[in-house]
């Protein structure tokens, strides 16, 4: 069954002006991982504002778990390439911000401070972070940061989660290390995800389908599901099959540049 | 050895340029022989000061008074206007021109208008000092909200956060750097604004102490007037440093610091 449903969606910023998006029509199944790829201008981060409900299409239709989006939807997570942690709050703090808001945790929040804690700190020490939950954010490391902001983006369970470029700022060892944090986080406890990222590899590694898109305004090129056994591990990253996946990858970029 | 007298130096720079510019104030005035009623030495504002002494705290606590109540509703106002501009474009399009003209205007120029709405004496003061001082405490509160990063809103919103929830747990939080900030400004312009007043209109205060001491060619009592606001500018503006610095260390260490 279909989670996300985008049906022709085109989206102007201005009304009357060029278009960012152009028809694009695609499907994402519950607990499925998508990627999306193309180049910068194209109309990733519109998409993701699509689906979360913070940009109206300016024609076709939006479909989150059966339902028309209308306004800005509850209870997704997100995150993007800077961490956007509060400096104000320690790390714990900050993780636990969507708690303060997102019903039911909301209104427990009183009774059960001491349980919601646990969970933030568990969180917290699943990706590696242990020790660190009263440090501010100005005392982590990048990596770090985006750990404690992907811990942000899940710790209210959403059944979705938005990345927008997450792994971007980061170097590659460190970002390779999140890949595999991610992954196993995803495994662990399915949720759909939806990722934009520039990085092929990261594309391959991570999704199940990966969607290529045109240059500006964008439409959706190529969709392409990458079947590769789970978990993938680093190594995987080196064999024949996963090099030939970005391959194809690779050449339906370069065929956009060319026009 | 050396570094320690510099780190000495440092810490005491602008008691010893005090020192050293009284000394060569009351050099010049003893040296040239300046009359007392055009410019007098320190020795002789110091004894008039201390001869005086009880009009001055009388009249000082005037003035004190007069400027820390037209600053807390400079405060008070300032926020309330400045949430309402840094959250609505429609309340910023609206107002913004109307507020900087405003600004614009002397506001001893105002003096004569709230002499006759009110009379002579403590309100006007007090209403002066909020009318000079709140300008900096809103421009500093608009700033703060609306310079909020666009996808830190995306991450609330998508949580469902509603725009007061929004201004709660991230706005305000982070406006509170531009707001200490401008409460430094704030009490120095609110002590200008009473006295101005009190110097136009009013039988009361340090403004009028100073007006009254120099129609009778009193200049010492003048110089220690001015003394005593100085002081009085210097020990409040210290204060707000020290809340500013108390309440948001995590402004000075994060990528972000606070405008003024
Ligand atoms: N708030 C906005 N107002 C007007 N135009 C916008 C706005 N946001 C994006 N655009 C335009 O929409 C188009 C798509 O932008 P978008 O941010 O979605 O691209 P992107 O694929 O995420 O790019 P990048 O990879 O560089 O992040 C661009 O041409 C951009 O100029
Ligand atoms: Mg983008």
């Amino acid at each position: 069954m279909a989670f996300v449903t985008f049906e022709q969606v085109s989206l102007a910023y201005e009304e009357g002006g060029p278009l960012a998006i152009r028809d694009i029509s695609l499907s994402v199944k519950k607990n499925e991982f998508i990627a999306v790829v193309g180049p910068s201008g194209c109309g990733k981060s519109t998409l993701m504002k699509l689906v979360s409900g913070l940009s109206e299409p300016t024609s076709g239709y939006v479909y989150l778990d059966g339902r028309q989006v209308s306004g800005p939807q509850k209870c997704i997570g997100m995150a993007f390439q800077a961490s956007n942690l509060l400096p104000w709050r320690t790390t714990l703090q900050n993780v636990m911000l969507p708690l303060e808001i997102v019903q039911p945790y909301r209104s427990q929040m009183r009774r059960q401070r001491k349980v919601f804690e646990e969970m933030a700190r568990a969180l917290l020490a699943r990706v590696g972070l242990a020790g660190w939950e009263d440090k501010y954010p100005w005392e982590l490391s990048g990596g770090m940061q985006q750990r404690a902001s992907i811990c942000r983006a899940l710790i209210h369970k959403p059944e979705l989660l938005m990345l927008d470029e997450p792994f971007g700022a980061l170097d590659a060892f460190t970002r390779e290390e999140l890949w595999c944090m991610l992954q196993d986080l995803w495994q662990e406890q399915p949720f759909t995800v939806v990722l934009v990222t520039h990085d092929l590899r990261e594309a391959v590694f991570l999704a199940d389908t990966v969607y290529v898109m045109s240059k500006g305004p964008g439409e959706i090129l190529v969709r392409r599901e990458v079947d590769l056994p789970r978990p993938r591990t680093l190594e995987d990253t080196y064999t024949e099959s996963f090099a030939s996946q970005v391959h194809v990858l690779r050449d339906h970029i370069g065929a956009i540049r060319q026009h | 050895m050396a570094f320690n007298r510099r780190k000495f130096m440092i810490r005491n720079a602008s008691w010893m340029l005090m020192l050293v510019l009284l000394l060569l104030w009351e050099a010049l005035c003893v040296g040239l022989q300046v009359p007392e009623y055009l410019f007098p030495a320190p020795s002789a504002v110091w004894s008039a000061g201390v001869a005086r002494w009880e009009p001055i705290l009388m009249h000082a606590w005037q003035t004190f008074f007069t400027t820390l109540v037209g600053f807390g509703i400079a405060v008070v106002v300032g926020v309330v206007l400045g949430v309402a501009v840094g959250t609505y474009p429609l309340v910023y399009k609206a107002l913004y021109p109307l507020l900087v003209g405003f600004n614009s205007i002397p506001k001893v120029a105002f003096v004569p208008v709230l002499v006759v709405w009110f009379g002579i004496g403590t309100v006007p003061a007090i209403l002066t000092a909020f009318l000079i001082s709140f300008f900096p405490v809103l421009v500093n509160v608009a700033t703060g909200l609306a310079t909020l990063e666009p996808e830190l809103e995306d991450v609330m919103r998508s949580l469902g956060a509603s725009k007061l929830d929004i201004l709660r747990k991230v706005g305000l939080p982070r406006a509170l750097p531009y707001f200490f900030a401008s409460l430094k400004v704030a009490i120095t312009l609110a002590f200008v604004g009473s006295v101005i007043s009190e110097t136009v209109a009013s039988n009361m205060g340090i403004g009028y102490l100073m007006m009254a001491a120099s129609s009778s060619m009193d200049m010492a009592l003048v110089f220690a007037g001015l003394i005593v606001i100085g002081v009085m500018g210097v020990v409040m503006y210290e204060l707000f440093a020290w809340m500013e610095k108390r309440f948001t260390r995590w402004a000075n260490r994060g990528s972000n610091s606070a405008a003024i």
